[in-house]
């Protein structure tokens, strides 16, 4: 097939973005009309991709499309994707189409839903991010890899500072993206290294992770060079002591843009750290498991404890959201086949139940003009079906079977147990906490009494928000219930990062 | 083979039934309640034919019907996803079929079906009662079509986990089960205390799962797979049994025993993870049948037998079983002596029950143990149901009264109700009788009986006398329960206004009485007097196949049957003796706070567990950790690089670049240009000189350096 499949995906969203731009800005719903049917394609394509890799016979990296951008120093535009990206690529477009439901937007003066001050704006902002999401996924040219992996964190300044919560969102955005290019620039020393290391070593000029794969690092440089590049990839994935930055950012942004944070931003810094991390210098993946598993370990257990104090919904969200990006890191931390898969599976999971979670918080939060659960109640009389959504994500966020969080934790463990017990145990914790402060957070919110205040203020959830709702509580389930939909396709991606390990 | 395709299809009529009612019919409740029923019953049939067929083959044990499909994909093999009908599945498959239906059926009157909806009833709370023609009248249950839906998905989580063949669909059918008796138990989520109490239940069953999990981890990783057929093999098991796990000296088979009991504990509301199944009394009394006959904590005690060829083979671990079994069996029995709410004595009577299974498979008492576990299924069910009957009866009388203070639950509110409610009362009364272990015509006595004559047959002296008195007491309080409920005079207005209640309720009952009775008559030992042999001991054939090693059956002996029988009877009429004529809950030796309280451990947990795990996450994870190291060391970063960029600005750009470099240059130029200034005096003569001087120095430096 020679039709550009994933440019069209990636760049789509661009222009738009640009086209969005060059509309006037009164024109609100013909702006929202371009990106609701932006998202659409872009959902359908990815979907696509993620079929025909599924039908197909899920080897190696597909749909491969290769542009001459700067050949004197290797650089090319390389896109492709392989069993762990299919899955993300799908993800983004889930997110995508979902956060662009959620923000359309109710005119109702009471309500305030969605995305009323500047909308042209803010869906171009999104959609660069989510261009560059999409870019990063799919590349498989490092240089071109950093170079999305940039233009995603860009936007999330202005997103986040421009259309934020009041209170913290100049804060927040300056956090987040210092954070960001700090752990960026680390990376960056890595692969410029590798880079240099590579020319060295075979004489070969190339960004190209493929070829890379193969450029003979030496132990000694692997040992030295893995940490700065896992590390500093992995901050945007959350991993601890490097966490901070992502509550606060969740907290700050609005809606879809935590949709989008939560959901496949954190889930790119995993996934780089993996590819780059982990692919390119297996040797030193070995030699430093260890401190990533107890990182990992830490970050389970820890964004689990502070996640059961939290009084904003929000905050409560963003930590547990810590705690399964640890599980996420300590699954790829085992460097066995059950974690890795389990790890493949839970960044999937896991973006689409946090993307539910934020979306239900959002539509909370522009009814009843609070997040802190003491002051919420008896939501569920008004918002049933937002109420079960919120349930579904609960029982996928605590591992219940049936749903796609048990398909993802069940090997984590499984893997976990054969590299080291004790971690196991330690992050079992988790579970017992989760499960604590889902239901707790539900009881309250959702099922006691309506508190004075509230009666009458809380409309009802709009045909567009039960929509995304459903949308993203069908993945949960269609995984839980028939895993074969998407484990043999992460079992491929394992099998090839596997293989780079030794066999390990 | 056909029927093994009939067993995959077992668990799937509720699940649908679920999937209906939620989607489809949940506004008609007559067609809800007849999907849910039609569905149970479909299960029903399935489960009898099953379970015929299955006694139909000879050594079944050694030729179970299994069959099985790849499900989730791991390493090498696919995690495969199975069935097996092996002897022990079948026999609790028979009960479970049976009760489910009989609950679900029951449930139809015990929601009001065919009553008005109420005058101001509420989703979310309990029904009021309605008026009509001018009477106060029972009204509906207002979420009827959704307990329906519920209660068939709790059905299918517990035929998943009794027809799968390895731990991990098993897991699956254990946690639906937790998040339904979760969803049911705070099914009146208008009530604070029903809300508390579901959360109680799943995270306390929550805290055994995760230890399960755990086991589960550590099995797989061990040998790569968790089908029962597979792991129980002579290698496998072999293996288990010798490798150190290097935890308190015992074996990986000893370890992962007792991780896979400690989720038993959680499930099976054992010491000391007791605490959630008495208060999950807050649910709907169907829902409290299910939980304590048909589905939950049966599910805890099937799973420990399940894995019983593994568990048993560290004897530590089961040391630790029967003890932690004997030890709940006596405390719990001690608690309900002094409860006064009638659903709460049969919840600690379960507990306590459930404790003599677990011990009696803790001194290898495997036939005795699953014996108890489907005979104590049957009468705990009638309990549970009789005593929604009894509690539905009472209402009739509080609506009659309209005194709604009075709770139709206290037994000090009751007495005489045998006349009003004559079928409750008796088949409640066999189902009393078989829970105290009645001699000879009640099921209890010998399921009971033989767990006794196992421990003394096998010399563990320090259970049996705990079991003993258990026994004693569990007779004791249980006739303190019929006696206040039934017996003597009515105590209130409203127990005398009391009313027998509809069919659907009674015929469920009656049923259960003839298997708390019938059931016991399969299983009588071949060498008990008189009796022995006139009825083939089928259930210990049948059952005992299950293990590679059939059981041998102990010795008789006296003492065991005299005990039993002496327990049975003082117990009984200590009970009658002491409350017949008791008017009021003071005239009751028994209300010790102490007892009523439970010991104090939701207290004591509270204090132990709950409070330090928010200070633990409150002050030291999140303010100290969080906001303050890390959060810290961030905020640092700023005054550290701004004081960075000071220091150099100070010391370094300041001075030296700035002052030294940058300004220093100009200064030095304005200087020497000052200096310059000396020379341009206006003298022609001097600047003639400066001339001349200047060509022969160049022109002397030209010839030297270029020319010589």
């Amino acid at each position: 097939m020679n039709f550009p499949i994933l440019s069209v995906i990636t760049f789509l969203p661009f222009a738009a973005g640009m086209l969005m731009l060059a509309m006037p800005a009164t024109r609100k719903n013909e702006v929202r009309a371009v990106a609701l049917a932006t998202a659409v394609i872009d959902l359908i394509l990815s979907a696509w991709v993620y079929l025909q890799y599924w039908l197909g016979d899920m080897s190696g990296y597909q749909f491969i499309e290769q542009y001459r951008w700067l050949p004197a120093l290797g650089i090319s535009l390389k896109f492709g994707v392989d069993g762990m990206s299919a899955p993300l690529v799908l993800l983004t477009g889930i997110v995508m189409f979902t956060g662009v439901l959620i923000s359309w937007g109710d005119d109702d003066p009471h309500v305030m839903a969605g995305i009323q001050d500047r909308p042209r704006e803010f869906f171009a902002f999104l959609f660069l991010l989510a261009g560059g999401v999409f870019g990063v996924f799919v590349s498989l040219d490092l240089f071109m890899l950093f170079f999305f992996y940039e233009i995603a964190v860009f936007p999330m300044y202005l997103l986040i500072a421009i259309w934020g919560w009041a209170k913290t969102r100049e804060y927040a955005a300056m956090k987040l993206t210092l954070y960001l290019f700090i752990g960026s620039v680390v990376a960056l020393v890595g692969a410029l290294v590798m880079y240099w290391t590579q020319y060295q070593n075979t004489g070969i000029l190339s960004f190209d992770m493929i070829q890379m794969e193969s450029a003979g690092f030496s132990s000694a440089f692997q040992y030295a060079w893995f940490l700065p590049v896992f590390f500093g990839f992995a901050v945007l994935g959350g991993i601890w002591p490097f966490h901070n930055w992502s509550p606060d950012g969740h907290v700050a942004a609005p809606t879809a843009v935590s949709m989008f944070h939560a959901g496949v931003l954190m889930k790119l810094g995993a996934f780089a750290a993996l590819r780059v991390g982990i692919m390119l210098l297996p040797e030193g993946a070995k030699q430093w498991s260890w401190l990533v598993m107890t990182f990992a370990a830490i970050a389970v257990v820890y964004g689990a404890y502070i996640a059961f104090v939290q009084t904003d919904l929000k905050y409560m969200i963003g930590f547990s959201s810590v705690s399964h990006m640890g599980l996420v890191v300590l699954g790829v931390s085992t460097l066995n086949h059950n974690g890795l898969v389990g790890a493949g599976v839970q960044m999937f999971s896991h973006g689409v139940m946090t993307a539910l979670f934020f979306a239900i918080t959002g539509m909370i939060y522009d009814r009843a003009h609070t997040r802190m659960i003491p002051e919420l109640g008896g939501v569920a009389k008004v918002m049933p079906f937002a109420t079960i959504g919120f349930i579904i994500g609960g029982l996928v966020s605590m591992g219940m079977p049936g749903f796609s969080g048990f398909v993802a934790e069940f090997p984590i463990f499984m893997g976990v147990w054969g590299r080291q017990w004790l971690v196991a145990v330690v992050a079992s914790i988790s579970i017992v906490i989760t499960a604590a402060y889902i239901m707790l957070a539900i009881r309250k919110v959702f099922f006691s009494d309506m508190p004075e205040k509230l009666v009458g203020h809380i409309s009802p959830i709009t045909a567009l928000d039960k929509v995304a709702i459903s949308t993203l509580c069908f993945f949960m389930i269609v995984i839980g219930i028939f895993p074969a939909v998407m484990v043999p396709m992460i079992e491929k991606g394992v099998e090839n990062v596997l293989r780079l390990l030794g066999g390990a | 083979m056909a029927i093994e395709k009939l067993i995959w299809l077992i668990p799937l009529p509720p699940v649908l039934a679920f999937a209906l009612i939620v989607l489809f019919t949940n506004k008609n409740k007559a067609l809800s309640h007849s999907v849910a029923i039609g569905a149970a019953f479909l299960s029903w049939l399935g489960a009898m034919y099953v379970f015929l067929s299955a006694l139909g083959v000879e050594h079944f044990g050694e030729h179970p019907y299994e069959s099985s499909i790849n499900w989730l994909p791991t390493g090498e093999t696919w995690l495969k996803i199975g069935v097996l009908i092996d002897p022990l599945s079948a026999t609790v498959l028979f009960f479970v079929a049976w009760t489910v239906l009989m609950i679900f059926l029951y449930s139809v009157g015990y929601h009001n079906f065919g009553q008005p909806a109420g005058d101001h009833d509420h989703k979310g709370l309990p029904p009021h009662g309605a008026t009509e023609h001018g009477h106060a009248v029972l009204s509906i249950e207002p979420m009827y079509s959704r307990f329906f839906a519920f209660i068939s998905l709790f059905a299918f989580g517990m035929l998943t986990l009794v027809v799968s063949d390895n731990l991990l669909t098993m897991f699956v059918g254990w946690e639906i089960m937790g998040l339904c008796s979760y969803l049911l138990i705070g099914f009146w989520f208008g009530k604070e205390s029903a809300r508390n109490a579901a959360i109680k239940a799943f995270m306390t069953t929550r805290i055994g799962d995760v230890f399960m999990l755990l086991g589960i981890s550590y099995l797989y990783s061990t040998t790569g797979t968790l089908s029962f057929r597979a792991i129980f093999t002579v290698e496998i098991l072999h293996t288990l049994a010798t490798i150190p796990s290097g935890v308190f000296g015992l074996s990986a088979a000893g370890l992962i025993g007792l991780l896979l009991f400690i989720g038993t504990v959680g499930k099976s509301a054992q010491f000391p993870l007791h605490v959630w199944l008495p208060d999950a009394m807050e649910g709907p009394t169907p829902v409290s049948a299910m939980i304590h006959a048909a589905t939950m904590v049966s599910a805890g005690v099937y799973a420990v037998i399940r894995m019983y060829p593994l568990i048993s083979l560290d004897e530590k671990t089961m040391t630790v079983v029967a003890f932690i079994g004997a030890f709940t069996a006596i405390f719990a029995a001690t608690i309900a002596v002094a409860q006064n709410d009638i659903k709460r004595v049969l919840a600690y009577s379960t507990i306590s029950q459930l404790g003599f299974m677990i011990a009696a498979l803790g001194i290898h008492a495997y036939i005795a143990a699953v014996f108890h576990l489907v005979t104590h299924a049957f009468f705990k069910a009638l309990l549970f149901l009789g005593s929604g009957s009894v509690i539905h009866g009472m209402e009739h009388g509080v609506l009659h009264t309209g005194n709604h203070k009075v709770d139709p639950q206290d037994m000090f509110n009751m007495g005489g109700l045998k006349n009003k409610m004559p079928i409750t009362f008796w088949t409640f009364l066999i189902g009393g009788f078989a829970l105290s272990g009645f001699p000879l015509i009640t099921a209890g006595f010998w399921s009971k009986d033989e767990i006794l004559a196992d421990a003394w047959g096998h010399g563990h002296m320090i259970i049996f006398f705990t079991l003993a008195v258990a026994a004693f007491m569990t007779a004791f309080y249980t006739m303190r329960q019929i006696t206040l409920t039934f017996l003597g005079e009515a105590r209130t207005p409203e127990a005398e206004h009391a009313h027998e209640t509809p069919w659907t309720m009674t015929v469920p009952l009656i049923i259960l009485s003839g298997f708390a009775i019938g059931y016991g008559w399969f299983g009588i030992p071949e060498h008990f007097p008189v009796l022995g042999g006139l009825v083939p001991n089928w259930f210990h054939e049948f059952v005992g196949g299950t293990l590679a090693e059939h059981p041998e059956a102990v010795e008789f002996s006296w003492v065991p049957l005299g005990v039993s029988l002496f327990v049975a009877f003082v117990g009984l009429l200590c009970g009658w003796l002491m409350y017949r004529n008791v008017k009021s809950a003071a005239e009751d030796v028994f209300q010790i706070s102490f007892l009523k309280n439970k010991y104090y451990f939701d207290e004591l947990y509270d204090f132990l567990f709950v409070k330090p795990i928010y200070w633990f996450s409150e002050n030291v994870v999140y303010k100290f950790m969080d906001m303050t190291v890390i959060n810290g060391i961030l905020h640092l970063f700023g005054p550290s690089t701004g004081g960075i960029g000071s220091t150099i600005r100070n010391y370094f750009d300041l001075p030296i670049i700035n002052r030294l470099i940058g300004d220093g240059s100009a200064d030095v130029t304005y200087w020497f240009g000052g200096k310059l200034t000396r020379i341009q005096s206006g003298r022609i003569q001097q600047y003639l000189v400066l001339s001349l001087t200047a060509l022969f120095v160049i022109g002397g430096l030209i010839y030297f350096f270029l020319l010589a």
